[in-house]
């Protein structure tokens, strides 16, 4: 949070007025422009400090959160797959507790400053003040904390009061390395226990869910061939990371690449058109998130992905 | 090496000589690399110097990577890879093999455009480049990291086969940086209102967490270096922060900005991330400590111990409180405990390799440790942990670990009442 007094050094600095170098000073680096902190100096305390100025409805809100949250947390933030944005208010003692932003944050303040740093997940940072504003409203009014005709600006967010706000203690050892544990084992060393009783073993789903991992322990193993066609493109395009958004045969926010092959299977010039679809993004044809253009993927990759993709994306 | 294993190299490396077995030796037997043959690299050049201008694993060490944990996260770019500590030895961690935990990517940070700003109540706010920052004198120190949620998958039941993913995120480096409380008292901080500092990350995420001022004057790093080289993108370059025994979300990577403050921020990653459920639905808030813990790393869960006889048990112990003093082994389930051989060097605040001689004769056995630091902390049972924390906390979950030996020799992860 930009204070006046730094203003105030910068100004003095530049003056040449700062109070001479003591003898622990480096003299490295130098003062930064009042204009070169409040840039960076996004962040928002519960109490508000920090918060810009504007305002945002929950109808601008809605319009936005459609366009560009609604594909990853759901239509109505009801969407586990990332964090959930709803619901599970007084869940929270049950033995199923639902964590979402609205049953477990404390203050509204938090939701503002988080979507400002790092929302969307593909584009932080390119949201106006407003936006911000009319997206922690509409957040809000999924949880039922604001009306539908509510309007946020700095006053009335801090005034919100989040159903979880007394939710949390710091009444705990962890605090500090002095803190006080909160078990107390014994180091007994003989006849500790009376019966030794399996309580939990591993699910028999969990058996094979993470590979041979005799395999992937052994100190040596015989060497693999390296990877070569479908399995350079597999590796190719997950460096690339077109895996956070597709899935080879599942959708995630794009298509599966096994219906992008269907798709154009007999359409000659899909190849050269979907190359340039990928660097330089595309929208509309698989629903409404916009795929960005990918302009960090060389273009030999990209013509070996889309290869691979027309190719029916096989293994 | 495990049984399973074993066979696998044994057929495939007869597999092997038999395909190098064209033409006739010219000393001994060509067609086997073992005695009495001799081994093909005994016959010929090796490679040259530079074929790998930065040196890369040996080919028979390909299983030695990082892994994720399938259907943990939805998306590669939040989401967490885990550090093989079955297949390594020692403390250090190698930085290729680090877990990696990453809330927007690993960005690609360009260090002669990356600053780091430090402001908030400091008299005199600073901006540096990266020159600058390695200009300051520096310190080398040896700190495990440790995410919060290691282990966290477990506090119901057993839930991961291996200990590459119940224990995995968690790594221990040799950092080099300068030390925070320099560039804070170079700022000039203010010592009478000065009571937190928010660190910053320049990722798309800009994580955010709250450092309480008695860590920054004690022991953190502003660290650009990791086991003697710059650090990798995936451990935050060009310069991340290292806050030892903190839960390692603290440790915020590519940082850009230090504001110091006289409140907590209560961002995202400290109240609807990395905070600690309890049974009544209360959660602890800023529980930055990672307490004492252990686990034995061979022989561990999914690996066939293959044969009766000598096997040394090997497992890692790490404190956020200071040093570990001690680590007892049970292989009967916690009914008889002795005394582990620690390795030196013990470090505050970095983990400590263990060690324990043992004859399996085949007979069924629960292998366990347990670690005591030197506050007296003696590591707890799941039970005893629950008791207090209940089943769904997610982080912290620094019990013992239990692995079962079967008559087979077939290793696997339970919890024991």
């Amino acid at each position: 949070m930009f204070n006046w007094v730094e203003g105030l050094v910068a100004a003095a600095f530049a003056l040449g007025l700062s109070a001479g170098a003591d003898a622990s000073r480096y003299d490295l680096g130098r003062t930064p422009t009042t204009a070169e902190i409040a840039a960076w100096d996004i962040d928002v305390r519960p109490d508000g400090t920090g918060l810009p100025d504007g305002r945002g409805s929950v109808a601008d809100g809605q319009r936005l959160y459609d366009a560009k949250c609604a594909s990853c947390h759901g239509t109505f933030g009801e969407s586990t797959d990332y964090m959930a944005l709803a619901g599970g208010v007084g869940t929270l003692a049950s033995d199923q507790p639902v964590r979402t932003t609205g049953s477990k944050l404390n203050y509204a303040t938090t939701l503002f400053d988080y979507i400002r740093r790092a929302m969307p997940f593909n584009a932080p940072k390119t949201l106006t003040n407003d936006e911000v504003y009319a997206l922690t409203a509409y957040v809000l009014n999924l949880n039922d904390i604001v009306p539908a005709g509510a309007m946020l600006d700095r006053a009335s967010l801090i005034a919100v009061k989040m159903p979880n706000r007394d939710g949390f203690t710091r009444q705990h050892g962890m605090g500090s390395v002095r803190g006080t544990p909160d078990t107390r084992a014994k180091a007994c060393m003989h006849d500790c226990v009376a019966n030794v009783r399996v309580t939990s073993e591993l699910p028999e789903y969990a058996k094979g869910s993470h590979g041979d991992i005799a395999l992937q322990t052994a100190h040596w193993i015989a060497p693999q061939a390296p990877a070569s066609g479908s399995a350079a493109a597999i590796a190719t395009a997950k460096g690339a990371g077109c895996m956070a958004c597709h899935g080879v045969a599942k959708g995630v926010i794009g298509p599966a690449f096994v219906d992008v092959a269907r798709k154009y299977a007999d359409d000659a010039g899909a190849e050269a058109r979907l190359v340039r679809k990928v660097e330089e993004g595309g929208s509309g044809v698989w629903g409404s998130a916009p795929m960005p253009g990918q302009a960090h993927v060389p273009a030999a990759d990209v013509r070996a992905i889309v290869r691979w993709i027309l190719g029916g994306a096989g293994d | 090496m495990p049984a399973a294993s074993r066979r696998r190299f044994l057929s495939q490396g007869v597999a092997l000589s038999g395909a190098i077995a064209t033409g006739r030796g010219i000393a001994g037997d060509a067609k086997s690399d073992t005695p009495p043959g001799e081994p093909a690299w005994s016959r010929s050049l090796g490679a040259p110097i530079l074929a790998s201008p930065y040196g890369v694993p040996s080919r028979y060490e390909a299983n030695t990577v990082r892994r994720q944990s399938p259907g943990l996260t939805r998306t590669p770019h939040s989401s967490v890879a885990f550090t093989p500590l079955a297949s390594l030895f020692g403390i250090i961690t190698p930085s290729g093999l680090h877990f990696e935990r990453h809330h927007a990517g690993v960005p690609d940070v360009d260090p002669r455009a990356h600053r780091l700003i430090v402001h908030g109540l400091v008299r005199e706010p600073r901006i540096y480049t990266m020159d600058d920052l390695v200009r300051f004198p520096s310190v080398s120190r040896i700190h495990f990291i440790e995410c919060g949620a290691n282990s966290g998958m477990e506090w119901a039941n057993a839930a991961v086969p291996g200990v590459q993913y119940s224990h995995g995120m968690l790594g221990c480096s040799e950092w080099t940086g300068v030390p925070l409380a320099v560039l804070l008292e170079e700022a000039g901080f203010d010592r009478k209102r000065a009571r937190y500092v928010l660190a910053e990350g320049a990722d798309g995420a800009s994580l955010t967490r709250t450092i309480p001022i008695e860590f920054a004057l004690d022991d953190v790093i502003v660290a650009y270096a990791q086991n003697g080289e710059m650090l990798r993108p995936e451990q935050g370059y060009p310069v991340r922060l290292i806050v030892p025994g903190v839960q390692g979300v603290s440790s915020v990577k590519w940082l850009r900005r230090l504001e110091v403050g006289d409140a907590p921020w209560n961002t995202r990653e400290e109240s609807l991330h990395y905070v600690d459920l309890m049974p009544n639905g209360v959660h602890r808030q800023y529980t930055w400590i990672q307490e004492a813990k252990s686990v034995i790393t061979s022989p561990s869960g999914g690996q066939t111990i293959a044969a009766r006889g000598y096997q040394e048990i090997r497992g890692l112990a790490w404190s956020g409180r200071g040093r570990v003093k001690r680590v007892d082994v049970s292989t009967d389930g916690g009914r008889n405990w002795r005394t582990a051989t620690l390795q030196e060097p013990i470090l505050p605040k970095a983990l400590a390799r263990f060690r324990c001689d043992w004859r399996w004769q085949g007979e069924p056995a629960f292998l366990q440790s347990r670690v005591i630091d030197e506050t007296g902390y003696v590591q707890p049972s799941i039970a005893a942990l629950r008791e207090v924390r209940g089943k769904r906390s997610i982080y912290h979950n620094n019990a013992i670990q239990t692995w079962r030996v079967a008559a087979s020799g077939e290793v696997s992860n339970v919890q024991l009442g």
